[in-house]
């Protein structure tokens, strides 16, 4: 079966962050360690798996960061070579577990953090017992190698590859008849979202700014309205098509990024000062994570302000002293759990199906391309916004796919 | 020989193309048969000796003023009010008539033993002037004498402690203005009537008011309601003006009105061809033409833009009269016609424009698109008397560049009013809800009151220029213009001129008159 993988070997690493910086993201396919195999089907790690086909697989901002070799050595120690990458993934279930999870051929979607239930730990750690899988502490240890979600993980398989992969019962989310495969290829990077929402702790009125309008910034923005009552929510946005969704997914004035500090100053009445503005919004979301975007949120979060950096960065360069000088709090936000909310305690994926559905967020699948095409879907993703497209995503249906590529049903954009 | 009057020419097929001005830069184009063009008369002759014309006008006060020196005395107050670099367009030659009339006030008021003297630069809501353009609006002897000394000021409509609350007009509009103004024995104010509706009562009411004061006037309504705001009789903008003018008087507050009117002579030798007649252009006036204009082409924007701030107008003075604030500027507005107005004879469908690279708002600064709308749908298109050159449901074709750029410095609530205002709406009675955000901004305050930057509420001002315009018009085509900047003003964008007289059929219908406002030099239709 076809897929791709991901293999150790520093020089192609090397090579393709030179490519990717000379070329653009997604265009270092062709040096970088990632390849198109044939791969088995991976093993049943325990009675408590399942093997799950993958349906849709879409590809990430952490994905492209790890092709282009951009991402941070942190990680090193918490995945495991060759892994198959691709953690948002619809699927089906092929072979239940032995050990209850749905049945064969249930639709679901894969919460794909790797934590002390999917390792076998037990007892599981303080963060796992709290139900916050995302801050697992033991994503290195257990009985799997190491890997802190499907996808970076040497043992479980990804989506990227017809071979599928196997996840724990505990990971896997049925997905409703409602749902497209569109919509639950979205529910991933939307249970970051309502994470980070909800990580926010926006307290009704205040002000929210947020920078980037990708799919992070954009299931954020469908997040924050379903889930807390700011007052003013301002977004900045690079590329006109991201504008127009920035707005109707609840952003009450959408600029261009560069404008966004403008903006929150009219709004926020402030003052401007060392760069910066001397009041700000509440609330500020860096759904970039570049050391540009990461600068331009300290100066214009207000004192004592929240900074809420979802994007995911690597090793940059800014200068903290206002955060140091303004008490901002910065405040990460990574995967999801469980979460409490006004109606109790529950599962983020659970929230972001409803906010799926409800925002109707499988049309931000732009286009779907089939593994063997790989280097164009990459391409593709790395100059999504430049192209008019938000998510695109690998398309594992084989008799469902179109002539061109492109997937049917919802995708509206063809392979451009 | 005496200058010749303006006219309306009708092209036809032995009329050479028309010059259209087009920001930094400006280009021949060739009209339908059967347009019009309309043409300012020729400049003026100047006074051959505006020295002693001025002292004439102090000695020899209008209405029912005394001459200046019998309203001095030794330990008077007095504050002399001067127009700011809003005034003259484009800057004009040393010696400014500013210095040339303070000057001959200076004079009069140190024979009469007065020494307490205070200058100020009557702001209004506009930015402050530079050191350099004080220096040039009063010469070097003035400011030296007076800027050392933090006797020339400039007036801050944001300083409480600097202005006075008057009172209400009749009407229930607030007069607050300058308290410096309004306590001195006597108020000179001292004007540069470029256009009928500078001077008047116009120039304490605004000039030295506060944003409170101002907005009474300065709203959509009142310049929809003004037909327009270039005709005082017609023109509720200087209704409410005189109102509180006549309030200001009422008050105590006694004002000696100099007025003066400028000739039409704009531009320097090198750039004489823009004020002839094309068909009378010389092989010289062609040559400097085609080597400007190539020239232009190839230079950078910024560089152009530094090469025409540069240019200072050989204007000279025509007229200078003082006295009551009223009489004066009957007389005033009289030599100001007979400057600029030329009898034009029935409205036209299409009226079409070249917009140069400045306007009162942007000297020594980048033309931005509120600029440019308010100079062509303000300035230009309320260039009338009687009826609108171009009738109601018509089209104004303006040529200008647009480019989607903007000073920080001097309009940086221009950027916000641009970015997230016109984004929502370009109706100049819905834009009066962001009014009063812009208008108490604090930042706005603090760069208008210490830097050189526009009032916050000023950018709606522009619009609201515009808004009489923008109810008359049936379409506003840009002709060469950025087209983001062009639609975000809510215009339609062309490429060529025959592209935007194809598009304008589609509102006025086929086989549409033509005219053609043929200004800079200024020019104003007497429209029968």
């Amino acid at each position: 079966m076809r897929g791709l993988v991901f293999e150790r070997n520093l020089p192609r690493f090397a090579a393709a962050r030179v490519a990717a910086s000379l070329a653009g993201s997604g265009r270092g396919i062709g040096v970088s360690p990632l390849r198109l195999t044939d791969l088995d089907a991976p093993e049943l790690p325990g009675p408590g798996w399942a093997r799950v086909r993958p349906l849709l697989a879409g590809i990430c901002g952490s994905d492209l960061s790890t092709i282009d070799g951009r991402s941070s050595r942190y990680f090193e120690d918490i995945v495991s070579f060759p892994f198959v990458p691709g953690h948002e993934v619809v699927g089906v279930v092929e072979e239940p577990a032995a050990q209850g999870g749905p049945d064969a051929g249930t639709r679901i979607v894969v919460e794909p953090v790797l934590g002390c239930v999917a390792r076998g730990i037990d007892p599981p750690c303080a963060a796992c017992a709290a139900g916050h899988t995302g801050g697992c502490e033991r994503v290195a240890f257990g009985h799997l190698a190491p890997g802190l979600q499907i996808g970076f993980c040497a043992d479980t398989g990804g989506g990227w590859s017809a071979a599928g992969l196997v996840a724990h019962v505990s990971q896997l989310h049925p997905v409703p008849d409602a749902l497209s495969d569109e919509d639950a290829v979205m529910v991933e990077p939307t249970a970051c979202a309502v994470h980070a929402a909800l990580a926010a702790g926006v307290v009704p009125g205040e002000t929210v700014a947020v920078l980037g309008a990708g799919t992070l910034g954009l299931t954020f923005l469908a997040a924050l309205r379903h889930l807390t009552r700011p007052g003013t929510v301002l977004a900045g946005a690079k590329h006109p098509h991201q504008r127009r969704l920035a707005a109707e997914l609840g952003a009450d004035v959408v600029v261009e990024p560069d404008q966004l500090t403008r903006a929150v100053r009219l709004r926020s009445r402030s003052l401007e000062a060392s760069g910066g503005l001397t009041g700000g919004a509440d609330v500020v979301v860096d759904c970039v994570g570049s050391a540009e975007s990461l600068t331009e949120c300290l100066g214009m979060v207000r004192p004592r302000g929240r900074l809420v950096l979802v994007g995911m960065p690597g090793t940059l360069r800014v200068d903290l002293a206002p955060l140091w000088h303004r008490e901002v709090q910065l405040v990460g936000a990574y995967a999801y759990g469980t979460e409490r909310t006004e109606n109790g305690t529950r599962r983020t994926f659970d929230i972001a199906m409803e906010v799926v559905g409800r925002y109707e967020l499988g049309g931000l699948v732009s286009a779907a391309y089939p593994v063997e095409r790989f280097e164009e879907a990459l391409a593709h993703a790395g100059a999504a916004g430049r192209r008019g497209s938000v998510k695109v995503v690998f398309d594992l249906r084989p008799k469902r796919r179109s002539r061109n590529g492109a997937a049917p049903g919802r995708v509206e954009e063809a392979i451009r | 020989m005496s200058p010749r009057p303006g006219f309306m020419l009708e092209v036809d097929r032995s009329t050479p193309p028309t010059l259209f001005w087009h920001g930094e830069g400006f280009h021949l184009e060739r009209l339908p048969e059967g347009s019009r063009v309309l043409y300012g008369p020729e400049p003026l002759e100047a006074l051959a000796d505006p020295v002693s014309a001025i002292r004439r006008a102090l000695f020899e006060p209008l209405g029912d003023s005394a001459p200046l020196p019998e309203l001095l005395r030794p330990g008077m107050r007095l504050t002399i009010a001067f127009d700011d670099v809003s005034l003259p367009l484009p800057p004009m030659r040393r010696p400014d008539v500013r210095q040339l009339v303070i000057e001959q006030v200076l004079d009069v008021a140190a024979e009469a033993g007065v020494d307490d003297v205070v200058l100020i630069a009557a702001l209004a809501l506009h930015r402050r002037m530079t050191d350099a353009e004080l220096r040039h609006a009063l010469g070097d002897r003035i400011y030296e004498a007076f800027a050392p000394h933090g006797l020339l000021r400039q007036h801050d409509a944001e300083e409480p402690a600097a202005l006075v609350l008057l009172g209400e007009t009749d009407q229930g509009e607030t007069v607050e203005i300058s308290r410096r103004a309004a306590e001195s024995d006597l108020l000179v104010y001292v004007n540069i009537n470029l256009v009928p509706m500078d001077g008047g009562h116009k120039s304490v009411a605004t000039g030295l008011a506060s944003y409170r004061s101002l907005r009474h006037h300065h709203n959509a309504r009142t310049m929809q309601h003004s037909r327009s705001f270039m005709d005082q009789e017609h023109s509720e903008l200087h209704s409410s003006n005189w109102r509180m003018g006549r309030f200001i008087a009422a008050s105590g507050v006694k004002v000696f009105q100099i007025e003066t009117t400028l000739n039409t002579d704009t531009f320097p030798e090198q750039f004489r061809f823009l004020q002839r007649r094309e068909w009378e252009w010389t092989a010289r006036d062609r040559a400097a033409f085609v080597a400007s204009s190539s020239a232009l082409a190839r230079t950078p924007p910024r560089v152009a833009r530094t090469i025409f701030h540069a240019i200072r107008s050989p204007h000279r003075m025509t007229s200078v009269q003082a006295g009551e604030v009223e009489a004066v500027h009957a007389r005033t507005t009289a030599n100001v016609y007979a400057q600029q107005l030329v009898e034009v004879d029935g409205q036209t469908d299409v009226l079409t424009m070249g917009l140069p690279y400045i306007c009162p708002y942007n000297v020594n600064s980048i033309m931005n698109p509120i600029l440019v709308a308010c100079l062509g749908l303000g300035y230009f298109f309320n260039m009338y008397r009687g009826r609108p050159l171009v009738r109601q449901g018509g089209v104004v074709i303006m040529s200008h560049p647009t480019p989607w750029a903007f000073s920080p410095v001097h309009h940086p609530s221009y950027i916000d009013f641009f970015e997230q205002v016109l984004s929502e709406t370009t109706d100049p009675l819905e834009v009066g809800k962001f009014e009063e955000s812009f208008a108490t901004d604090p930042w706005y305050v603090h760069l208008y009151r210490t830097g050189h930057a526009y009032h916050g509420v000023h950018p709606f001002y522009m619009w609201y220029w515009c808004a009489h315009a923008l109810e008359h018009l049936g379409g506003v085509i840009v002709v060469g213009g950025d087209r983001a900047a062009v639609r975000r003003l809510g215009f339609t964008p062309a490429s060529t001129m025959a592209d935007a007289l194809e598009m304008a059929t589609d509102v006025v219908g086929p086989g549409p008159s033509i005219t053609h406002l043929h200004a800079p030099p200024l020019v104003m239709a007497d429209v029968r």
